[in-house]
């Protein structure tokens, strides 16, 4: 490529290139992008610009006059973040023209990411794009690269299954009560103990619609404060008959050293509970809910390993989708490239 | 070689619409995005196969002078043409397009097979409704439920296949498009509840022409018919009593429906009417 000619680049960190402290030091707050962006548009040969700023990549997306401004780039990255420039070599990653095409493509379909396939990346590239539009940082080059990198990343979430499956413990629970109960808004989640894996499963809960919470615990202090935290009611774990016979989702996090749900206790609430099925998830170690009990007709009964493997699974089948993903990747950026290419360096042969 | 009549080319063309939907639904499933690539393909396949098939009945009805509902071929089709109406209704309400990947394969196997065995489709009852509408409408009614019964077997399976994934912890492939448990028992109670009244509506019909004539009705049909509503009114009534739910329920629907399908054939062969050729149409 010709020095003098136009580039489209990407300069910039992210969790394949930078460890957890390098990123730390990286990341933007409001004040450090707002002085990052004066930089940009004071640096000499810098057209356009977006910047991405997340907790997992500091990128630069911009369309300056000649290479030689990167330098300029360089510099004004260190100074802002306080890096020495020596520590921002090993991490900083270049994309040029085409190839930065494809990786914003990438990153916005959530191919880039560390669980690949998540979609909070796609909001915050739009989020960066309406900025930068909004405060003319960006120009007819990146106005088109990034309209259709929303394009690409619909088509491949829509034409793969990236998205396909959760990948944390939590939401893989959350992701099976929705196959057994449908709408989780009228179930009824009861947590049993009152630690800390077991309320943020709730939350996961109540993040798709649950509202009712019982929390049980072996004192009922204990509980009254974990039920304060979550949003629900306090019992103790005397009444656990009775709420067992009322609740749809039931979490075991206790440390008890025994069962505290027997699968006596579990088949005298099936036989209270009519047609409604029971969805255990046994969150403890040593476990809470007698495995005995999954053999009862009507009761889905899952530990921390079947979770685990649930998420892994789903991630090894994302990962095998992400493949297709980047191919799409390809196509389109390269039959993108053109059309950038004359806007970039319209008087190029 | 004589050419193949409009009414069987049209019932063939609806059977091989149906199958196309099938494979198509096959595929979609295989890629694992059948809401996003498949679906308006399966449905509009289905919707076109379900015309054609409707074409090919009006053809025959208007040959044999009434409902086409005269042999064992006819009942088998009708029962493949009302599984596809009634999915029409609640296919909307199921992820992806599982359930129209059921229907498809369904009506595409009652629908093949029919026209693969040429017995079923020799002889025609002669006059069987007697030009009496009421007793055309018994006949269709009753045997709409069993499309409303044929469709209560398909989602009582979807009903054991994910019991089955989620207790079994296999919850990719297939089963990943599966509605939720509680939605298919939900689901199965309408549909039962629904076939049921349709059933009881169109032996009340036939009852009330049937005690003005009862050598009219041979003995095997009606105690087979009998029968079959007796046994799915009570799996009504103690489903109602949640005496019988989860995967039992959904076993006893499937298993249900799987004799009354096999009983249409030998009820309707011993019918004692004389059979005349089939019409030409």
């Amino acid at each position: 490529m010709d020095s003098t000619s136009s580039v489209l680049f990407l300069l910039g960190a992210s969790h394949h290139t930078a460890p957890l402290a390098v990123r730390e030091k990286l990341a933007l707050d409001e004040t450090r992008a707002a002085a990052l962006a004066t930089r940009l548009q004071a640096t000499p040969g810098v057209r356009e610009f977006a910047l991405l700023n997340t907790c997992n990549r500091v990128e630069v997306y911009g369309v300056a006059a000649s290479l030689e401004s990167l330098a300029h780039l360089r510099a004004a990255l260190a100074e802002t973040t306080g890096c020495v420039p020596a520590e921002l070599d090993g991490v900083l990653h270049l994309r040029q023209n085409h190839e930065a095409v494809g990786h914003l493509f990438a990153v916005a379909a959530g191919l880039d990411s560390q669980l690949v396939g998540e979609t909070e990346i796609l909001g915050q590239v739009k989020a960066a794009y309406d900025q930068a539009l909004a405060r003319r940082w960006t120009g007819p080059v990146l106005n088109r690269v990034f309209q259709k990198t929303f394009q690409t990343a619909k088509h491949i979430r829509t034409h793969t299954a990236i998205g396909a499956g959760q990948i944390s413990v939590a939401n893989v629970a959350v992701d099976l009560a929705g196959r057994i109960f449908g709408e989780l808004a009228t179930t009824r989640v009861l947590v049993v103990g009152a630690g800390e894996i077991g309320l943020k499963t709730v939350q996961a809960f109540q993040s798709r619609g649950a509202t009712s919470i019982t929390v049980a615990s072996r004192t009922l202090a204990r509980a009254e404060d974990a039920a304060a935290t979550a949003g629900g009611w306090a019992a103790s774990l005397a009444e656990l008959p009775e709420l067992l016979a009322a609740a749809d989702i039931v979490t075991g996090s206790t440390a008890a050293p025994g069962f505290v749900l027997t699968r006596e206790l579990v088949a005298a609430a099936m036989k209270r509970r009519a047609a409604r099925p029971l969805f255990l998830i046994d969150l403890a170690l040593p476990r809470d809910i007698d495995p005995a009990a999954a053999a009862l007709p009507n009761v889905f009964l899952y530990n921390l390993d079947d979770l685990a493997g649930i998420a892994r699974e789903n991630l090894a089948l994302r990962e095998a989708e992400a493949a297709k993903g980047r191919a799409i990747v390809a196509e389109r950026s390269a039959a993108l490239w053109p059309q950038v290419a004359r806007t970039l360096n319209p008087n190029a042969g | 070689m004589s050419s193949l009549p409009i009414d069987r080319a049209l019932l063939w063309l609806g059977a091989l619409l149906y199958l196309a939907g099938f494979l198509t639904g096959l595929v979609g499933l295989s890629r694992r995005q059948p809401a996003a690539g498949s679906r308006p393909l399966l449905n509009a396949l289905l919707v076109g196969g379900w015309i054609c098939q409707m074409a090919g009945l009006y053809v025959r009805g208007r040959a044999v002078g009434g409902c086409p509902l005269g042999n064992t071929f006819e009942i088998v089709q009708f029962v493949a043409w009302s599984a596809m109406v009634l999915y029409f209704f609640v296919g909307p309400i199921f992820r992806g397009s599982l359930l129209g990947l059921f229907t498809a394969g369904y009506a595409a196997s009652l629908a093949i097979i029919s026209l693969l065995i040429p017995p079923w489709d020799a002889t025609h009852g002669q006059k069987i409704f007697g030009n009496n509408p009421w007793i055309e409408l018994h006949a269709a009614l009753a045997v709409f439920s069993y499309g409303v019964f044929g469709l209560l077997a398909l989602t009582s399976l979807m009903h054991l296949l994910q019991n089955w994934s989620l207790k079994h912890k296999r919850l990719n492939g297939l089963f990943w498009f599966l509605p939720s448990v509680v939605q298919l028992d939900q689901i199965n109670f309408r549909l039962l509840a629904l076939g049921v009244l349709l059933l009881t509506f169109s032996l009340g019909v036939g009852a009330a022409w049937w005690v003005r004539d009862t050598a009219s009705v041979d003995w095997p049909k009606l105690t087979v018919t009998l029968g079959v509503w007796f046994v799915y009114l009570v799996v009504w009534l103690l489903r109602w009593r949640t005496k019988l739910v989860a995967v039992r329920f959904a076993w006893v629907c499937l298993v249900m429906f799987l004799i009354a399908l096999l009983s249409l054939g030998p009820v309707n062969s011993s019918r004692p009417h004389q059979g005349i050729p089939t019409p030409e149409r």
